[in-house]
């Protein structure tokens, strides 16, 4: 059987030297793990003058910095990113090493456990349990790598909490070498154009959220003035996206957004399980919906079986009279 | 100036329209229940290839690991205009992981001859995880392009590709040899050719062959196959011996990823409080949530 260290690594995800949120949620989560299996998080960063970035990681509660620090790696190459995690891992083979990513193996996790497992009559201890919906969210499959040093698994930004300590860890930064070859610029990089992410629903108190059962954009324009209303955000289920009722950057799911906000008003979404990975753990949640089978109301504080088209005007009005 | 082309594609179950019949009651998938389809985005895939053809001249060459039934995929490759096909199957690949996958499409490609361009789609809708193309470029050691829009530029050393990348895009330029994943909104698969269905509709794989021969006394398997080949309708079909591959890297054996558990999903009770669907139950609801410094 496989003897493993008890090392859980986070790569940090960086641009222009500022950490991607999810390595940050990765690295909370981690520390968690790390302690489950009395281990150490260690913190693996690539990129150009990242030094604060590496310092960064400490406040949530990385002990230590693997720092590639180098022009050429400024900005995410396959190639040379991937040499270095390679070489990496290799030498050191931590025990869980995880990614934020939105596919990856084993990819989209909704959770991340740490647990002894039965496996073929083998017995294995502190595996890391990698739990996802699959096959079009009518199972959770739990992915376990009994037999590799290395387990590792891919969560999207939003699934886990953003925990930072209120005194940093004391790290220690491990500046390591990169040496350029000219197989890492055999991909060369000609031109980048981003517009940040104007929507962020994960910041929204309020999200009125829509699904394929409001039947028309029409019936969608409600939910922004409810939203509006109410000083929230507007988003919607995979398959009102599908239909092209609403934008892709405010979908709400496991291959969306994950969201907590203290009030998430689901209007015509049936409540897959891949929907609802994605809002479960909001604060308070009311369902709209004309089936009252429907499985949203399964998460749901409040219900109401009903047609969204009369209910969600009336809403709109009964509230503006309360402010009155 | 001609390109030659390999292009992955994958047999897929119908993960969005799976019927209560296919959940067994341990919370397993009876995937034989499942209707199968073409992976969409391997189907761009394809129709990127064909425009590179188009453009440029060279081969279309496509492939696919999986059971006998994936011979189905493609047929639908050469009837869109796909110049060869291969099915790579054999028992012992059953099981496998994106690892297990990525090492007998590679090994398979190696034995395949030269190419300029690898194309897949992104990801296959019934795993999700994006994986069994980087892998595959990995392990044949060449450069590799994700996510890609579109194609912007072409000549005999590199390809330059846009591709998605969060709240944008970029443009990259690979050398050659390079493999290239694509997006499901990057191009319009064309549709069949009513002369191709014709000319490839009885195409088969050599499992197809074996099974006719298997219920006629008067058919022998080396002949049939010399008919097909004769014919332009034999698709390819490579074992493992084939491949010469190493068993303990196919199939399960190769996989270190395991299903370590199924669940059904079940749902809770439910302890929702219900509101009536009229002004009355409205003005209920919102006080509660005003008492609950819900908004502002």
């Amino acid at each position: 059987m496989i003897q493993r260290n008890k090392e859980v690594w986070i790569f940090i995800e960086q641009r222009n030297g500022k950490a991607a949120d999810v390595s940050l949620e990765l690295l909370s989560k981690g520390r968690k793990l790390a302690a489950e299996i009395n281990g150490t998080l260690k913190s693996v960063v690539i990129g150009h003058n990242v030094s604060d970035l590496a310092k960064e990681t400490f406040r949530f509660g990385a002990q230590e910095a693997l720092v590639f620090d180098h022009p050429a790696l400024e900005h995410y190459r396959t190639m040379p990113y991937s040499k270095i995690l390679n070489t990496l891992v290799d030498e050191h083979k931590p025990a869980i090493f995880l990614f934020g990513a939105k596919s990856g193996l084993t990819a989209d996790c909704t959770d991340l456990q740490i647990s002894d497992v039965k496996y073929l009559r083998n017995e294995y201890k502190d595996l890391l349990l990698q739990i996802r919906p699959a096959f079009g969210g009518n199972i959770i499959a739990t992915i376990i790598a009994p037999d590799v040093a290395t387990q590792m698994a891919t969560v999207r930004e939003g699934v886990m909490r953003l925990e930072p300590l209120d005194v940093p860890a004391e790290g220690k930064i491990t500046n390591i070498p990169f040496e350029l070859t000219p197989f890492d610029e055999i991909v060369t990089i000609i031109e980048q154009h981003r517009e940040e992410n104007k929507v962020n629903l994960k910041a929204a108190p309020i999200i009125v959220s829509g699904g394929y059962g409001l039947g028309s954009k029409e019936n969608f324009m409600h939910l922004h003035e409810l939203a509006a209303v109410l000083g929230g955000e507007v988003a919607g289920s995979r398959a009102a996206v599908d239909a092209g009722f609403i934008t892709s950057d405010r979908q709400v799911g496991q291959t969306g957004v994950t969201v907590r906000p203290k009030l998430y008003i689901a209007v015509g979404i049936s409540g897959a399980i891949q929907h609802r990975a994605g809002m479960h753990e909001s604060n308070k949640i009311i369902a709209i919906n004309n089936d009252p089978e429907a499985p949203i109301f399964s998460v749901a504080h409040y219900g109401i079986v009903g047609d969204a088209a009369q209910i969600v005007p009336m809403f709109i009005n009964v509230f503006k009279q309360k402010l009155r | 100036m001609s390109f030659n082309s390999i292009v992955l594609v994958k047999q897929v179950p119908d993960t969005a329209n799976i019927s209560g019949q296919v959940m067994k009651d341990d919370g397993t998938v009876n995937r034989a229940l499942l209707p199968a389809i073409f992976n969409h985005e391997d189907r761009i895939a394809l129709e990127f290839a064909l425009q590179v053809r188009d453009n440029y001249g060279g081969t279309v060459t496509v492939i696919t690991m999986g059971p006998p039934r994936a011979s189905d995929v493609l047929r639908e490759c050469l009837f869109m205009g796909a110049d060869e096909a291969y099915l790579i199957s054999d028992r012992k690949f059953a099981g496998a992981d994106t690892l297990a996958t990525s090492y007998v499409l590679s090994e398979a490609i190696k034995k395949m001859g030269n190419f300029d361009i690898i194309f897949g789609g992104r990801q296959a809708i019934d795993g999700d995880t994006a994986q069994v193309g980087p892998q595959t470029a990995e392990k044949l050691n060449i450069p590799q392009v994700t996510y890609a829009m579109s194609i912007e530029g072409l000549n005999k050393d590199s390809i330059t590709i846009k591709r998605k990348i969060e709240g944008g895009y970029e443009v990259l330029q690979a050398k050659l040899p390079v493999l290239v994943t694509v997006l499901k909104d990057a191009a319009f698969p064309r549709p069949f050719k009513a002369k191709r269905v014709m000319a490839y509709k009885n195409a088969k794989t050599l499992l197809e062959l074996e099974k006719l021969v298997e219920g006629n006394s008067l058919l022998y398997i080396d002949q049939l196959k010399d008919e097909y080949i004769q014919k332009h309708i034999y698709i390819k079909t490579l074992t493992m011996d084939d491949l010469q591959l190493e068993v303990e890297r196919c199939g399960v054996a190769g996989s270190p990823t395991k299903v370590h558990k199924v669940e059904s999903v079940v749902l809770g009770a439910g302890t929702h409080e219900m509101i009536e669907p009229n002004k009355d139950g409205l003005n209920l609801l919102i006080d509660k949530l005003m008492e609950d410094h819900i908004f502002g």
